[in-house]
């Protein structure tokens, strides 16, 4: 069964960590926005810089991450798309 | 370093340079002494036909190019087409102004509207793309087997995208009737027709290039404004890096003008008046018949005195706009009852998260900041018309690094708007508030004659209170350069690009319902064997009946259609996201499961705005069907039920089913795993 494939196997994992890591800085992080907004940082209250414009900043980085590592499976396991 | 460049990155290159020279040459013509019309023109003439060259120049009759580009988008450039295609009317002109009024609540659809895009990188662009077809029910149906799973997909696509085309052909109007004075039907038909020379020709191979030129004017459009204010104010033109000194700042004003006697009065005086209009609505219908009998009475004295006669005509106008029925007189004292309790209250501090009178209310605002953010997260994953981008690119790598360009394009405008409400709220703080209001500058009474800005001095002291003002949420991004004094070609600028922001996104969401019509309904469903040269003129026949369609719903002003717009976030939430996560990630997902979970969730979702956005319903026979909110959400969240509602159905119905033959090849194929990967290593 293709489950057990190491380049799926691979995919899901590292899938499966980003989306978390997603869940944690927008929901988690969101959710106690009040209490984080209590420290201020050269000026801005840390809760509304942070969903403003930090955690836009990490979504990129989550992606720029999944597709280096994602490249580099594909090299790996010699999976050339088109 | 120019050389470095392709060709297409040096084309638009030079398209920006051109632009930018023909704003500056505007700007000295202004100094000359050019009419503030005549930019307007000037802009609408040069943009569209712009926009319709491109669309002439990328003509095809090839169905590959009409339907997917060719799948020969750059990952770069598909991430620009994509940013436009995503960022509506609503982004350009409404995020800013909610933002502007909601301070830190608004933040939801800053996060929202961008988190989803790591779940498209993560859950679905690579995956889209190795299936290589065109449209997203095909995906469906192609996982799934069968025509019912693609037919409830055409039909989810076609409702969550027509109220969004409405919504952006309005926003055309409305920026058309206000920046070169057009009757408002008259700039919906407009705007149609600067749709209409993109799509038409060239399906999706013209729209993507017509939006990459649409998106470079949108984001110098969006940023220009507030680098300018931010210069003035802080002396640096980079706001997302200074607006926390100014959000301090706007945080002292606000304490010390909350306060003041005159707002305290003012706020009392809005609380009385919704209190009698209570009064009024309890006691119907008599109070209409008292109200009816006093302005008669009045009318009479003042006749047989030697009043005014304007004074008369005022009161006799008063007395014909009097609701007919205690029905509408209903509707209509609630209306303003609710304006006025809005107004009564004390206003919110900008950075403030969650604000509320105690523990509950408070924490309402936590799970609707929650929920609205699950909803928009996942809506936006669900879009068919942002998914749909991801097909036109060659590769799969580029498909993914196509998401990451699309984020840094929609982040540029999406990091401003924070600092664009910040500011904005600053110089209505500062230069606005208190002063006299026979002192108000012009753009007031220019953007009180469309209805955007209203102005009321209850208390009668003649100066403007802060509580006295309401803007609609849209005009704050219009209205700023004027409000900061800049000069008339920087809001010629901004309704540029409010404009490419809304015509960008109908085009994309034009060309997913007729593809879902003429693709998946007629050629897959109606007539397989149909020739390639007659499902293009299908297509382009549907195309442009769709279009005038919308284009006529929108000249109907329809008052629910912003709402609208965040419902259908909610409808295509729960009708695609967890039927294409679990049909990719999930291999025991059945054809019945997906059906009766893609069903579940739409109802529910569905369900849940009827029943607490209407009391009745005419049309089906319902009345009295108004219900209070589950754990306070409210309707423009409907899809957290809607989506967990659509989950736990597929699993549960999945389980319940023998699993499809079909399914195995099909994931062999989209991840590239066993027998596949064997017959193509």
């Amino acid at each position: 069964m293709p489950e057990n494939d190491a380049y799926w196997r691979q995919t899901r994992l590292l899938t499966l960590l980003l989306l978390g890591l997603w869940i944690l800085i927008t929901f988690v992080l969101a959710w106690f926005a009040q209490e984080i907004n209590r420290i201020v940082v050269f000026g801005f209250p840390l809760g509304f810089y942070m969903d403003a414009q930090g955690v836009l900043a990490l979504y990129l980085a989550i992606i720029w991450y999944y597709n280096r590592r994602m490249a580099q499976l594909d090299r790996h396991h010699g999976i050339d798309d088109e | 370093m120019l050389a470095s460049l392709t060709r297409l990155q040096r084309y638009y290159l030079y398209y920006t340079g051109g632009f930018l020279l023909f704003v500056a040459g505007l700007a000295v013509l202004e100094r000359q002494g050019m009419p503030p019309r005549w930019i307007g023109y000037a802009f609408l003439f040069f943009t569209i036909s712009m926009y319709g060259a491109i669309g002439i120049f990328s003509r095809t009759s090839d169905v590959s190019e009409y339907y997917v580009a060719g799948r020969r988008v750059p990952a770069f450039f598909n991430g620009m087409a994509t940013g436009a295609d995503w960022m509506s009317a609503a982004s350009f002109m409404g995020l800013a102004g909610t933002l502007y009024l909601s301070g830190f609540q608004g933040l939801a659809y800053v996060i929202g509207w961008t988190g989803g895009f790591v779940l498209v990188a993560l859950l679905l662009a690579p995956y889209l793309r190795r299936f290589g077809q065109y449209t997203i029910p095909d995906f469906l149906g192609a996982r799934y087997g069968g025509n019912g799973v693609r037919l409830v997909a055409v039909v989810a696509a076609i409702l969550a995208s027509f109220v969004y085309v409405v919504a952006q052909i309005y926003g055309v109007g409305v920026i058309t009737s206000r920046f070169v004075s057009l009757q408002f039907e008259i700039g919906v038909f407009v705007g149609l027709a600067g749709i209409l020379v993109c799509s038409f020709l060239g399906g999706m191979r013209a729209v993507t290039w017509t939006q990459v030129a649409q998106y470079l004017i949108l984001i110098v459009a969006y940023v220009t404004p507030v680098a300018i204010l931010s210069y003035n104010v802080t002396g640096n033109p980079l706001p997302q890096f200074v607006y926390g000194r100014v959000l301090a700042q706007v945080g002292e004003l606000e304490t010390s003008l909350f306060n003041k006697p005159s707002e305290v009065e003012v706020r009392r005086l809005y609380r009385e008046r919704a209190d009698l209009h209570a009064q009024k609505i309890i006691s119907l219908p008599h109070s209409l018949d008292h109200e009816r009998d006093q302005l008669s009475a009045q009318i009479n004295a003042l006749k047989s005195s030697d009043a005014q006669m304007k004074d008369i005509v005022a009161l006799e106008r008063r007395l014909r706009d009097l609701p007919h029925d205690p029905e509408q007189a209903k509707a209509l004292w609630e209306n303003a009852m609710f304006t006025a309790v809005d107004r009564s209250q004390v206003p919110i501090h900008h950075a403030e998260a969650f604000p509320g009178e105690d523990e509950r209310q408070q924490m309402a605002q936590r799970i609707n900041f929650i929920a609205l953010i699950f909803c928009l997260t996942i809506g936006t994953a669900a879009l068919p018309h942002v998914l749909m981008r991801y097909y036109t690119t060659p590769s799969v790598r580029e498909a993914r690094e196509s998401v990451f360009w699309s984020l840094v394009f929609i982040l540029l405008l999406y990091m401003t708007a924070p600092a664009y409400a910040v500011f904005a709220k600053h110089e209505v703080l500062t230069h606005l508030v208190e002063i006299p209001i026979a002192k108000l500058p012009s753009w007031v009474a220019a953007w009180t004659k469309v209805g955007l800005v209203s102005i009321e001095d209850i208390n009668g002291d003649g100066i403007l209170q802060f509580a006295e003002l309401s803007l609609n949420p849209d005009v704050v991004v219009l209205a700023t350069p004027e409000i900061a004094g800049m000069p008339y070609v920087v809001s010629g600028l901004v309704a540029a690009g409010a404009l490419a922001a809304a015509l960008s996104t109908a085009d994309g969401l034009l060309l997913t319902i007729t593809g879902a019509l003429s693709h998946d309904v007629y050629y897959r469903i109606i007539r397989p064997d149909a020739s390639t040269q007659l499902r293009l003129v299908i297509s382009k026949s549907l195309l442009l009946v769709v279009a005038v369609l919308a284009a006529t719903v929108a000249a109907q002003k329809p008052g629910t259609i912003l709402s609208m717009v965040a419902w259908a976030f909610s409808i295509a939430g729960s009708a695609f996201f967890p039927a294409l996560v679990l049909g990719i990630f999930w291999s025991r997902a059945t054809r019945a499961g997906a059906l009766s979970g893609m069903l579940v969730g739409v109802s529910l979702t569905l369900y849940y705005i009827l029943r607490l956005e209407f009391n009745n319903l005419p049309w089906l026979g319902l009345s009295g069907i108004n219900m209070p909110p589950w754990f306070q959400v409210q309707s423009t969240s409907a899809g957290v039920f809607g989506v967990l509602a659509g989950f736990a159905t597929i699993i549960l119905v999945s389980l319940l089913t023998p699993p499809d033959a079909g399914a195995q090849d099909f994931l062999e194929r989209i991840r590239r795993v066993g027998k596949y990967r064997e017959e193509h290593a």
